[in-house]
């Protein structure tokens, strides 16, 4: 670990003003591994983990949680649970209790990928250091994505929590210099193109203060499955967060967001419009999930992800809409 | 006092562990202590031109970066001390043999800052071709004799005419298995603190052998054996790696020289990976015959695994097939490829582990195509000698065995027929498999001593690497010499004490307990002798060695491993939902801790059959699952029910004089097997290579 500058924010006023190339520390599991392991430098550390942003809300038809909510808080919160049981769900499939403990809903939205060339010091990463190359392209890429990839960088996105976020269409409420603002959580995440060292489209100093996640009938339905190499505490091999809500034999509205395959987490439109006024069946969902998956670029240990992300998101649609498998 | 043996006391050092004040050899409070970091190579083979270490030196707290143009030279030179020792990379040449190899050391006054200057040293080298992958140098596979615990062996045996036997079998398997290449990573990673005094040295090290380490450290420096003390008194885990001497073992101890202090040196986590061996890949391929009546009539068993340029270790999987079944025709094949990684090393049941799996996997296969009950084809063709030498077994109760865990399992309920059973979703299978694992007993020795006070202490230089050795040898001293339990105190881990063999091969409670009770028997004859309570310390030695006897007999431990398996059938997800163990071991010294033993072996088994892997980069030469988030071992979700049950007494007069065989081992055997069979019987898909990732069984 190099040496920094250490300061702790009074408040999110405070935080803002002093923010600019400063790394805020909030839960500290993702920022302090990877400044032990050096990938990340920060010449100076903001605390942000004692501000007042940890409240979990419903108000205005929305859950409303505070950037510094735990995993577990949100995970275990009653109407959570209740209101989006993908979101706990996902949260719960992540990570070990320990880890969730100490990890907040903000540092989760800005969680780096595991890709483990971007680890490792003795490799090239355009991602940590841009255009230096990439070892992984033709390394070992079993846990790498099929989708939203470029010929700079075919890292995956790591959290559950942001999957299950964006199929809820959340919006992340951030604090700038130049004031509030509220980020679609599909607009935060940026594809690596030619700059996967650019990852999120936040503002210098823009802090992230909270969630808001829209509460309806179907993020009540809300459901989280993900396929990985062991039961807990492994990163997805594919993880897809639904809602299907269906009225009258008919879907009325689907969304699904995917894991585990893509440099962001994967929501395609298309895939999703193509259920409407269908029957909640297998073939409804297959048709989707095949349409979802168009356009993967399977690499040699990766290639299996395409059939895997398609059951796993016909997996989650079925259990969303309550069909029988 | 008596019947001390197999009770099930708690560990000894159960308490000081758990509540952090047991000192690891990391630990040891030294005055002056100073923090080395190794620097590792990032290529697989090169010569290295330069190693700029000018912006570590600048960093605050540095004391040195030693690299093989300004390391001191070995007076002994690095290379090994006997056969088994491990070949070192010692900063004694400009060689790069494989990634991950120590090219230099960083010194500083903390951790912290060591490390740091670790990353800023900057290593020049000029590449040279290489390759990490079996299959380029499959057509240099070449014959080596097996070196394990229990002696040499040839690399290859043949009883009878194989060829002829499957030509005429009516029912025949002939598949290929693949094990990968994996870690191990016990808790506590490789440490060694060594400090100088003059031209003697002592070495705390994180070891599962003391005399060994000293052995190599005293030839590496040229100093007679007595000049080098080790001292081990806790093993944060073992299971083979720490079986040898490694290169920041010497680099410690020549760092210290070199700058006048102490110096400790503990390995990152990703410096586990290709440093310090971890268990080699294997291709084996089975060729198993059978009558009709379902009598084994050929077995071969060919295994290929892979070492480093630049030593030999060979994992002797296909040995297993030379003692497991009655067959007249048997023969076993073991092939070496050498690739530019790190030597591998023992990991535990190093062979009997990776052969067993395709062996057993392989009897599964010929019991399923003969439609006969896997237990009733292993009756059938039961070992009443030993298939090849003929020899007797010391004691054998395999047959118990099956009948205890299919009876605890509940083996008669089971569907033979694949993908017939539905669990909530999932595919429901069962599967089984033996398992078995030499008897080894070596020379050891103990002293043992009566205080005035009544109380007593053995000492052993043996080391207790989380088996129990504190505990059980204090218990073989209660009972032999007829005192209370809590009279007797147990102390170990020091090249002060009497010699122990390296921890290592299952080798320790039987050789340890033999010479333990040889030293108190002849303490209590003593005592006995001048009919008084001393009013000075008696003490008497206790040295053993295996017989003559013993070689006229086969000593194995046996088992059998049943799994139950639960699988997604979409998504290829396995848990395994149940796994028994039962096992004959000898005279079970703690029940307890016996248990534990059996336990830890059976998990290790379920992280063989689902999990572990040493990915390598084969275009970088690489490991790239180089934290306990890539490299995956079993989380406590993967590990449902596991039962190990076992035989308290198995009566055997020659495996040695305690009548123990070790039980480190064997429960790992046949684990991976039994996993995979059942996944076999939910999935009806046979999965020969390991690991069985979801991908696998889609």
């Amino acid at each position: 670990m190099r040496l920094f500058t250490f300061q702790r924010a009074a408040n999110v006023d405070e935080a803002v003003a002093s923010g600019a190339g400063a790394a805020f520390l909030a839960g500290g599991t993702n920022l302090v591994d990877l400044m032990k392991i050096e990938v990340l430098n920060p010449e100076r550390v903001l605390d942000v983990s004692r501000l007042d942003l940890a409240k979990i809300e419903l108000r205005e038809g929305a859950l409303q949680i505070g950037a510094l909510a735990s995993n577990t808080a949100v995970a275990e919160h009653a109407e959570v649970m209740r209101a989006a049981p993908g979101l706990s769900q996902a949260l719960l499939s992540g990570a070990s209790p320990q880890l969730r403990n100490a990890a907040t809903v903000g540092g989760n939205l800005l969680q780096r990928t595991r890709c483990a060339y971007y680890r490792d010091l003795g490799t090239r990463c355009n991602k940590r250091e841009p255009n230096s190359g990439c070892d992984a392209m033709e390394g070992w890429t079993r846990m790498h994505a099929v989708l939203g990839v470029s010929d700079k960088c075919i890292a995956a996105h790591p959290s559950d929590m942001c999957v299950a976020l964006y199929a809820l269409e959340a919006m992340v409420r951030v604090r700038g210099p130049a004031g509030e603002r509220d980020i679609p959580i599909g607009e935060l995440h940026l594809l690596p193109g030619d700059h996967p060292e650019r990852e999120f489209s936040l503002r210098p100093a823009e802090l992230i203060t909270g969630v808001r996640v829209p509460i309806d009938a179907l993020a009540a339905r809300s459901r989280y499955v993900k396929v990985r190499d062991r039961q807990s505490y492994a990163f997805a091999l594919a993880s897809c967060a639904a809602a299907v809500q269906v009225e009258g034999g008919a879907i009325r509205a689907a969304r699904f967001a995917l894991g585990g395959v893509g440099t962001k987490p994967w929501r395609v439109p298309e895939a999703e419009r193509s259920m409407q006024g269908r029957p909640p069946t297998r073939e409804t969902f297959a048709r989707a999930a095949e349409i979802a998956l168009r356009g993967a670029v399977p690499r040699r240990d990766n290639a299996f992800k395409v059939e895997l992300a398609k059951r796993t998101a016909v997996r989650a649609l079925m259990l969303s809409a309550g069909a029988p498998s | 006092m008596s019947d001390e043996i197999g009770k099930p006391y708690p560990r000894r050092d159960g308490r000081a562990k758990v509540t952090g004040e047991a000192v690891y050899s990391y630990e040891w409070p030294v005055p002056g202590i100073l923090y080395g970091v190794l620097v590792t190579s990032n290529l697989a083979k090169g010569r290295i031109t330069a190693v700029d270490s000018a912006a570590a030196e600048r960093e605050p707290g540095v004391i040195a970066v030693l690299t093989p143009f300004n390391a001191m030279k070995l007076p002994g030179g690095a290379k090994p001390a006997d056969t088994g020792d491990r070949v070192v990379q010692v900063l004694q040449d400009d060689q790069i043999l494989y990634s991950n190899q120590p090219v230099a050391v960083a010194i500083a006054d903390t951790f912290e800052r060591a490390l740091h200057a670790a990353a800023q040293v900057r290593v020049s080298a000029q590449a040279l071709p290489f390759t990490v992958r079996m299959a380029d140098e499959l057509h240099a596979a070449f014959p080596h004799d097996i070196r394990t615990s229990a002696g040499s062996q040839p690399a290859d045996q043949l009883r009878g005419d194989v060829e002829a036997a499957l030509r005429r079998a009516e029912h025949k398997v002939e598949a290929d298995y693949e094990t990968p290449p994996e870690t191990h990573n016990p808790l506590e990673p490789h440490a060694t603190l060594a400090v100088w005094s003059g031209d003697r040295l002592t070495l705390y090290d994180a070891t599962q052998g003391i005399f060994g380490v000293r052995k190599k450290l005293a030839k590496a420096f040229a100093l007679p054996p007595g000049n080098v003390r080790v001292i081990t008194k806790y093993v944060g885990g073992g299971f083979g790696c720490k079986g040898s001497a490694w290169s920041h073992v010497v680099i410690a101890a020549l760092a210290a020289k070199q700058l006048g202090r102490p110096v400790k040196i503990a390995l990152t986590r990703p410096q586990m990976f290709g440093i310090v061996g971890g268990r080699p890949q294997t291709q084996q391929k089975i060729s198993a015959a059978a009558d009709k009546d379902g009598r084994l009539i050929a077995l071969r068993h060919e295994t290929v695994s892979t070492t480093s340029r630049f030593d030999d270790f060979i994992e002797p999987a296909a040995l297993v097939s030379r003692h497991q079944y009655q067959c007249e025709n048997i023969e076993t094949k073991h092939r070496l490829v050498r690739l530019d990684i790190g030597t591998p090393t023992y990991m535990r049941a190093p062979g009997e582990s990776s052969g067993s799996f395709a062996l057993e996997s392989a009897i599964d296969e010929l019991a399923h195509e003969l439609g006969i009950d896997p237990i009733d084809f292993r009756l059938k063709n039961y070992a009443e000698t030993d298939p090849i030498e003929g020899k007797p077994f010391s004691s054998k109760s395999l047959r118990r065995c099956y009948e205890l865990g299919a009876e605890r399992f509940g083996w008669q309920k089971r569907t033979r027929r694949p993908e017939l059973v539905l669990r909530a979703g999932k595919l429901v299978g069962t599967g089984m498999a033996t398992a078995a694992y030499p008897a080894n007993y070596t020379k050891a020795s103990a002293i043992a001593r009566m205080n005035p006070d009544g109380t007593v202490l053995v000492q052993s230089g043996a080391v207790d690497i989380g088996g129990g050795t504190y505990t059980v040898m204090a218990q073989v001293a209660a009972e032999t010499l007829g005192v209370p339990y809590e009279k007797v105190k147990f102390d170990l881990g020091d090249t002060e004490m009497p010699e122990a063999p390296r921890s290592g091969g299952s080798i320790t409670a039987a050789s340890v307990a033999s010479a333990v009770e040889a030293a108190c028997r002849a303490l209590r004859q003593k005592l006995d002798a001048m009919g008084e309570r001393p009013r000075k310390p008696v003490e008497a030695l206790g040295e053993v060695a295996p017989s003559e006897e013993r070689k006229k007999y086969a000593l194995h431990s046996f088992g059998a491993q049943f799994a139950e398996v639960e699988v997604d059938p979409d998504l290829g997800m396995v848990r395994v939902t149940r796994l028994v163990g039962a096992f004959a071991a000898g005279r079970i010294l703690n029940a307890s801790l016996a248990r534990s033993q059996f336990m830890g072996g059976m998990v290790w088994g379920i992280g063989m059959a689902l999990h572990e892997h040493s990915v390598y980069d084969e275009k970088l030469g690489r490991i790239m699952t180089r934290d306990l988030a890539d490299y995956h071992v079993p989380s406590h979700k993967d590990v449902v029910i596991v039962d190990p049950i076992f035989i308290p007494v198995e009566k055997d007069d020659v495996v040695d004089p305690a009548g123990v065989k070790g039980i480190g081992e064997i429960g790992i055997t046949g684990a991976a097997a039994a996993i995979g069979n059942a996944v076999f019987n939910a999935t009806g898909k046979r999965v020969r290579a390991l690991p069985i990732t979801p991908d696998k069984l889609l």
